[in-house]
């Protein structure tokens, strides 16, 4: 009998084009998203070649990360312009691009048009058993469908749209597993911040992660999307989770999915993939749900983790020299004080978005918190930001944002937002953020910003008290 | 891209761990269609305070950046490599890189060499005391002034696209008929994967639902 087999190990060998002799291996491309920051210098490098785009039909592109959330049409039906001329020549980039080289483009006043990591599944463009790659490292997100998916630098777009493949080492592989029942309170984010805080910003460096455990399997699509898309924050440039039933009744009827027999083949061969019993991970690391609580972070790397009944920790207390002295850093930057509690820490920003965490489950769970209550008199803006215009659209005909404008929020436009600050949505410098994006690193979200990332119903709880709090309470209190 | 087989300058003495991709270049500088002039954004908060290795004269211009674990963590952008580039640097050598980066680095022929944290103390002093340091990727080694000599390891393929140049995507498109061939056996394997054929892979029928 074959030996026993990862999931990650099978999509791999299916996709080997060729073997070199020295291990590396020329591996196809199945799907390919493109936006308009990391895709302009690949696209010139293609016209400065003479090269054409191989198979132009297996890339989507879609621009996020520039495009301004404010209204993007008037009141006379006409295209606002977008004031930064920067960011309108590289979304300008992106439309002469798509049509000179003829690729499937979603336009930014589309209900289509979202985040790439919110669009893909959302298209059913992601599909379990491919591979799936995009100029942006929070690609990993696919991995919730079981699709092997991982973000690569320009270069590398400029390689896959010329050949449709990519020159690879195989990772090695790593396991989590998060056995238990979720307690209260407790969301897919905190999940993944309890892994990331456990492992280490470089704990799954060279390794492809895949999710296991009842907790996982118990999870939405919506939720293993937020676990796999922090992969990358423990260093893993890929997450996958087995396809299940969950997958298929996600995907079925999706515009880009396969229909009629297709879609009973493709069924039939994502239920090949899972890993086999007793296929053997090079590392393997253990959660239990139990131990897992309502999380955030406390410093500038997403590995500063602790419970929102935690406090903030002394740098003397970690053992390795050089993680006390960034610590140190860290609480400078982060204005806090070691021995003070999470829940004193006072916020002026709150931030519902990004493609961690602005799905219409997302939406629903902060809406929860935020329902018949107002925002906090210290909060100088909270934003809701929807992942794409069909979340947008589906939130509302829930009458999610008349419950977070009445309660105070700002109702945005899909996009990137203040995950990134590419756009005019910023945290001011030295004001602090409760963020349901991935990434607190030092000015993330603006020049000398503060970033706390938490869960959606983390941050609604933050925008209501005006400070980091623990949701439990309020939904105690509804 | 220029081939790199040997590196000798002196080094910037960072030293510091994850080092993210915002801070090599923050993303308000990403807004930008071209490869070129970015090193002006290099390192932009971290040169923001005073005394930082990166405006001390004894350093400018350093082809070589000593740096701590898990260098060029964080965003897949390719541009922390093209500013690294504009501002002279062709080495980097730390405990670790993300994975992302190490790939970005050697596609614009810097070289980043993956050194033990001991190693990497040295090399700081040697760099203090405004010492040169060499890179050979024909011995593989870090060489000093002072006798120092670090071997390194780098995957074959990789230290050949260095050493000469190499444009990948012209040896990959040398192998069309390899790649001709798996695409005819995947449309028999996995149909629904292909567009054009089946029409039913990426054909968009309405907006679809969250
Ligand atoms: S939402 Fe943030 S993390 Fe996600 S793709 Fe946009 S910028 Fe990157």
């Amino acid at each position: 009998m074959a030996s026993p087999l990862t999931m990650y190990e099978k999509i791999w060998a299916d996709h080997v084009v060729e073997r070199r002799d020295d291990g590396t291996c020329l591996i196809y491309i199945d799907r390919h998203l493109v936006h308009e920051v990391t895709s302009p210098q690949a696209f010139s490098g293609l016209r400065a070649a003479g090269r054409a785009v191989r198979r132009p039909e297996l890339t989507l592109a879609v621009p996020d990360h520039n495009l301004p959330t404010t209204a993007r049409v008037g009141a006379d039906g006409q295209r606002l312009a977008i004031a930064d001329p920067a960011s309108a020549e590289q979304l300008a980039a992106l439309e002469r691009n798509v049509a000179e080289f003829g690729i499937t483009y979603i336009d930014a006043i589309e209900a289509r048009q979202g985040i790439v990591h919110v669009v893909g599944p959302e298209q059913g463009f992601t599909l379990p058993g491919t591979t799936l790659v995009c100029g942006d490292s929070h690609t990993s997100a696919h991995g919730a469908l079981g699709a092997l998916a991982f973000g690569i630098g320009t270069s590398e777009v400029e390689h896959v749209l010329a050949t449709q493949t990519l020159l690879l080492q195989q990772a090695r592989t790593m396991e989590v597993r998060v056995d238990g029942t979720l307690g209260f309170g407790v969301s897919a984010k905190d999940v993944i911040l309890a892994i990331i805080g456990k492992i280490g910003a470089a704990g799954g460096t060279g390794h492809v992660i895949e999710y296991t455990g009842e907790v996982i399997r118990g999870l939405s699509i919506e939720g293993r999307l937020t676990i796999s898309n922090m992969s990358i924050e423990g260093g893993a440039r890929a997450g996958l989770i087995a396809p299940d039933e969950t997958t298929f009744a996600y995907l079925k009827g999706r515009p880009m999915v396969p229909q009629g027999e297709d879609w009973e083949r493709a069924v039939a061969y994502w239920r090949t993939l899972p890993s086999d019993a007793g296929a053997v991970f090079d590392k393997t690391v253990l959660l239990h749900a139990d131990d897992i609580a309502p999380s955030l972070t406390w410093g500038t790397s997403p590995e500063d983790v602790v419970p929102i009944t935690g406090v903030v920790p002394a740098p003397e207390s970690f053992a390795d020299p050089s993680k006390q002295a960034a610590a140190r850093k860290s609480l400078d930057y982060m204005g806090l004080t070691p021995g003070m509690r999470m829940q004193d820490v006072a916020v002026e920003h709150i931030f519902i978005g990004s493609c961690t965490n602005s799905r219409i489950e997302d939406l629903r769970a902060a809406a929860a918190v935020v329902r018949g209550r107002k925002i906090a008199g210290g909060i100088k803006q909270a934003l809701v930001v929807p992942g794409s215009g069909l979340v947008k659209r589906q939130a509302e005909a829930e009458g999610l944002d008349r419950i977070f404008v009445e309660a105070g929020f700002e109702w945005r436009e899909p996009g990137c937002s203040m995950c990134l600050a590419m756009n005019p949505d910023k945290v001011p410098a030295g004001e602090r953020c409760a963020s349901t994006s991935n990434r607190n690193f030092v000015g993330r979200q603006g020049p000398g910003a503060r970033t706390h990332l938490v869960s959606p119903a983390m941050a609604a709880a933050a925008a209501i008290t005006g400070r980091l709090a623990d949701v439990r309470e309020l939904i105690a209190a509804n | 891209m220029e081939p790199v087989i040997s590196v000798e300058g002196q080094a910037y003495p960072y030293g510091v761990k994850n080092v993210d991709t915002d801070i090599i270049i923050p993303a308000h500088w990403l807004k930008t269609t071209s490869r070129e002039g970015l090193g002006k954004g290099a390192f932009e908060t971290v040169r923001a305070v005073a005394g930082n290795v990166f405006d001390d004269p004894a350093y400018a211009g350093s082809p070589i950046l000593i740096a701590g674990d898990n260098f060029g963590c964080g965003s897949s952008r390719e541009h922390a490599a093209w500013a690294l580039t504009d501002m002279g640097v062709r080495v980097v050598i730390a405990p670790s890189y993300s994975d992302i980066f190490s790939g970005n680095a050697i596609k614009n022929g810097i070289v980043p060499v993956v050194l033990p944290q001991d190693a990497i103390d040295r090399l700081i002093d040697v760099a203090r005391e405004g010492q040169p340091i060499t890179v050979d990727l024909e011995t593989m080694t870090v060489t000093t002034s002072f006798q120092d000599r670090f071997t390194f390891a780098l995957d074959p393929f990789r230290r050949q696209c260095l050493m000469e140049g190499l444009d990948e995507i012209g040896i990959t498109l040398a192998r069309d008929t390899a790649i001709s061939n798996y695409e005819a056996q995947a449309m028999m394997s996995r149909p629904w994967i292909a567009g054009e054929s089946q029409n039913a892979g990426i054909a968009v029928k309405g907006a679809g639902r969250t």
